[in-house]
Order: structure tokens, then sequence, then C-alpha cells
């Protein structure tokens, strides 16, 4: 069942719209396998959504994201679980990860505008109490994510016909 | 005009079936090719990135003709650990330009005028000319569907001659999938023993088999003193266009090989043997990662390609090696050349007809599944209409 797990997440995170009809086929399992073994992945919160990657720069949508640098005083008995629990909820926060390293926690931000995002920082983020500093750094471009290219284009090189 | 300088010989051979189709294929924008015969992954961003380095470094020069000593020693490690046959990398390693290169040193040196050479029908475009090329005669012996391609020792056995010499012995085979089982290749290296054969193993796709043991034939009992194996990086690693292969055999064997290759070509390119170096190394530190991430991608889409050409309507073998299927076409009615012909003009998919691989490959068309998954669903459906529209 592991193995069969693994590629499925293989197969997943390549398409997530795959039918499992054709999931079965690829891996050589049954159907009813394949819907268990994803049934049991997503209760387990291995699989927690399913959603597409997309360049946004390619559509109308204005849109600014930068990544912010905390540094937190860490809470006692919870360590900066607590803190993160408090930056995490604000809709604006796109990922929040604790970092090894000169500051404690990495956040990703995303804001309609420049100057929401300026106001976010300084209202809503540094007023928390126990973050004791922030470094702001927005994203200028955008060349790959999740394992995607986004800039060019790929194409086969390859001879159409070869023996 | 100039005519009368050419070799006979070599003007009979016919230039490959496949060519005339890639110049059809070639003019049309929107085909889509299930006719390649290479990898659609890019060689690994580490092994390209090695060769740079090394052209960074200067590294501009000739190697030693057998191949970078380094190179040779990984070759040897990676036979002994992956097939369990040992190789000394000083004396039965070449490192040659493409696992091609290899084979007709092979045949150059051991072959003497009239030599037959056994080889399966269907089988690599190459062999045949080869042989011819080298003075030897060709005897192709039919492999079946209903054998699953295998070469059997009954059909071997029919068509040895006092006059064989050698057999060509390629698996995972190229048009067809077919992978040898041990019980059946210990029956093929008895005839072999029996008959006093060279055997050429050419063993190029041999990572990529899917069911089954890999097997390499010279880890035979007895086999190791008559075998030539022929390997490379092309398919495995994804370096086709490197043109990196090898030939492991008996040192006397090699030595002469290698003065064909030492003559005639020199050695491999440097760059290509410093990219083989770090495929080798680093597949041996981390457990075969990309030749292991390869071979599950091709697995699934093996799987997903004999499923729609059997819901298609066709006969289709299940390959267990290589990355193509080979079905039949007969219950359309038309030739494969037909078949494939009218699909490309009509349906635009490009398919090789299976006779360019030898006359049983007739009724058989070779398709690629080293084919983007949604590209290769979008030919199936192509495909369907064209045999509905028949």
């Amino acid at each position: 069942m592991q193995a069969l797990k693994s590629q499925i997440l293989e197969i997943l995170s390549a398409d997530c719209r795959i039918p499992l009809e054709r999931i079965a086929i690829m891996t050589g399992a049954e159907l009813s396998q394949v819907a268990q073994a994803i049934d049991e992945m997503e209760k387990d919160r291995v699989i927690l959504q399913y959603s597409p990657i997309i360049n946004w720069d390619r559509t109308p949508r204005e849109r600014v994201e930068a990544m912010i640098e905390v540094k937190v005083t860490p809470q006692r008995d919870m360590g900066f679980d607590a803190i993160a629990g408090r930056i995490y909820r604000f809709d604006e926060v796109k990922s929040v990860f604790l970092m090894s390293g000169s500051y404690d926690l990495l956040v990703l931000v995303e804001a309609r505008t420049l100057k929401d995002l300026a106001l976010f920082v300084s209202e809503k983020l540094s007023t928390l109490e126990s973050v004791t500093g922030t470094s702001t750094s927005f994203v200028l471009k955008r060349y790959k994510q999740d394992g995607v290219i986004f800039v060019g284009e790929t194409t086969d090189k390859r001879l159409a016909v070869s023996p | 005009m100039s005519e009368r300088f050419i070799n006979p010989r070599v003007a009979a051979v016919p230039p490959s079936g496949i060519r005339r189709f890639f110049d059809v294929a070639g003019t049309m924008k929107d085909a889509i090719s299930l006719g390649v015969g290479e990898p659609d992954f890019v060689t690994p961003y580490h092994i390209r990135s090695s060769a740079i380095d090394s052209l960074l470094d200067g590294e501009t020069q000739y190697t030693p003709n057998r191949g970078l000593l380094s190179l040779r020693q990984e070759i040897a490690e990676y036979l002994a650990t992956r097939y369990h046959v040992s190789y000394d990398p000083e004396k039965e390693i070449l490192v040659t330009v493409g696992a091609s290169e290899a084979i007709d040193l092979a045949l150059r040196a051991c072959l003497r005028p009239g030599d037959e050479v056994i080889l399966p029908d269907p089988g690599y475009v190459s062999y045949a000319p080869c042989v011819t090329f080298a003075q030897g005669t060709p005897v192709p012996v039919p492999t079946l569907a209903e054998d699953e391609f295998r070469l059997t020792a009954a059909n071997l056995e029919k068509a040895i001659t006092e006059k064989t010499r050698a057999l060509i012995f390629p698996y995972p085979n190229n048009p067809t999938g077919a992978v040898m089982t041990r019980e059946e290749m210990t029956k093929i290296a008895a005839l072999a023993e029996k008959h006093d054969l060279l055997v050429i193993s050419d063993e190029i796709y041999s990572e990529l088999t899917y069911s089954g043991e890999k097997i390499a034939f010279s880890s035979l009992l007895g086999m190791r003193e008559r075998t030539i194996l022929i390997n490379g990086f092309s398919k495995a690693f994804a370096m086709t266009g490197w043109r990196l292969g090898y030939a492991c055999g008996p040192r006397e064997i090699l030595y002469e090989m290698n003065k064909i290759h030492q003559y005639a070509i020199m050695c491999a390119p440097r760059q290509a043997q410093v990219a083989g170096f770090e495929a080798l190394k680093k597949n041996r530190e981390n457990g075969f990662e990309d030749v292991e991430m390869m071979r599950r991608s091709y697995d699934r889409r093996r799987r997903v390609m004999v499923d729609a050409l059997r819901k298609m309507g066709l006969d289709c073998f299940e390959p267990r090696g290589a990355f193509y299927c080979f079905p039949s076409i007969r219950r359309t009615g038309l030739t494969s050349e037909e078949f494939c012909t009218r699909l490309l003009r009509e349906y635009k998919v490009v398919c090789v007809p299976g006779d360019a691989f030898g006359q049983s490959g007739a009724g058989h068309i070779r398709c690629c599944y080293a084919t983007d998954l949604n590209r290769m669903l979008e030919a199936f459906s192509r495909m369907e209409k064209f045999i509905q529209s028949l």
C-alpha cells in the first residue's frame, strides 16, 4: 500500500486532475485500491488540497507578493507555535515557515497593491506583541515554483522519427 | 556520375525505412509523434552540469583510446553491483561513441567474410546493415507475438549452420519490448556453447525492464568468454545525443576492437565521458535515483498505452522492457506501411511501420510511450477515430 501511495503522490503532483481510472491503469492497481489509498491520504492529511499552479502575471489580476523575515520572542510552553498561529491566520499570509538562521519565521504575503502590503506589515504584523523585527523583500519575478518553471517555453527537441 | 567509385556491397544496403517517414512527418506542424526512439527526459541537470564544468576547466583534450580510466572503473563497479558480472577496467572495457559503435566494432573485429550472424527479427534497424558492412551475412530469425517476441531456442537452432559465427542478442528489445527470462536465456546459452557462437548482447535497454529480473547474458554460466556485453548511457540516463556507450568482454576480443576504435575514432568525446562518469557515480551513491525516476514514469505510460491500444481493438502484446508497444494492426486489413502513412496524412500521428525492423515486423506498428502523457492521449483519440473510419 505504501508503494502504491508514493506512486499516486508522484502522479498527482504532476497532474491532480487525472481520473482515478487512469491512475489505476498507470499503477496496475485495482480502482478500489487507488480510491482507498487516496481516501486514506486525505484523512491522514497527507493530501491537503488539489490546487493548480497559477502564473498570476498572465492574468489581469493586480497582485504583489513579499517574503518577510520575522524575528519573534518565543513564548513559554508554546515556543513559536502560538505566534506562528497568530500570523498564519491572516488572509494575506500564504505561507509561514519556522526557519533556522538569523531570523525565526519566513512569511509569504500576498496583497492587491504595494500599499495594502505595506499597511499589513506596519499595522498588523509588526504590532503583534512577540514580533521584535521584520525585514520585507518584494518578489520581482517568478522563475520557478513548486518544481514548475514559469519562464520560457519547453519544446521537444527530438526528431519526429528515430530508430 | 561517380557511382563507379562506390562499393556495391554498401550501395546494395537500403537506407533505413524509418527515414522516409521522417521526411513526411518533419513537414507537418501539429503532428504528434509516437515514432521517436529516445527518452523524452532531458539528461539530468547534474550530469549536464558536470560536462559544462569540465569544459570550463579546459578539459578539451583526447582521452585514452579505451576511455577515461575513472569512467571505466565506474562502469566496472556498475556492472558488478547491478548485473553481477565482473570486468577488468584496464583490459576488458572499451568506451565507445554510443552502443552503435560498439556493435560495429564487435562485428568488424570478429567476422570473417561470409560468416553468418543470427539476429532476432524484428530487431533494431542497424544490426543487419552493420553485419553486411563487416562482410558477414545477416540471418534473421523470426520472433513471434505468441512467443511474446522472445527468441526461442528451437527457432535459433533451426537457423544455425556451420557458417554461423555469432548471435546478436538484443533484449529488452527494440521494437517489440520483449524481455527474455532466465530459463529461456539458459537454453540459448546451451546452444551458443554447443555451436561455439559468439554472443553480442546489446543490453542498452536493460535498465528499462518493468517486470522480471535484469540479466546480463555474460552472467550465465560459461557465457562470459563468448559474450560481448554492449551497453551505454542513452536510454538509462537520457543521454542519446552525447553518443556514449561501451563494450565489455574477453580481453583478446577487446584488444582487437580497441585497435579498430583507436585507428578509426581515437576516443569518445571527453565531455560525454565526464558526463557518463558523473551519471554512474552519482547514481551509485543515491540508489539510482535518476534511473528509477525515469523507469517509473515510463512504466506508468506503458500501462496507459497498452490499455489504450487494446481498447482500440488492436492486439497488443504487453511489452516488459524498453519504451515501445508493438501492436498488430492486421485486423484493420491494412499493411503497416499503409496504416502508418494514412494515420500520418489523415490524422497527423506518427508511428513506425513494423517491417522497418525486419520482415517479421509486418502487420505491426511501433509506438513509443516516451511521450508526454497528454499528447499520447490525444494521439490515441486520433488513432481511434482513424481505426473507426476504416
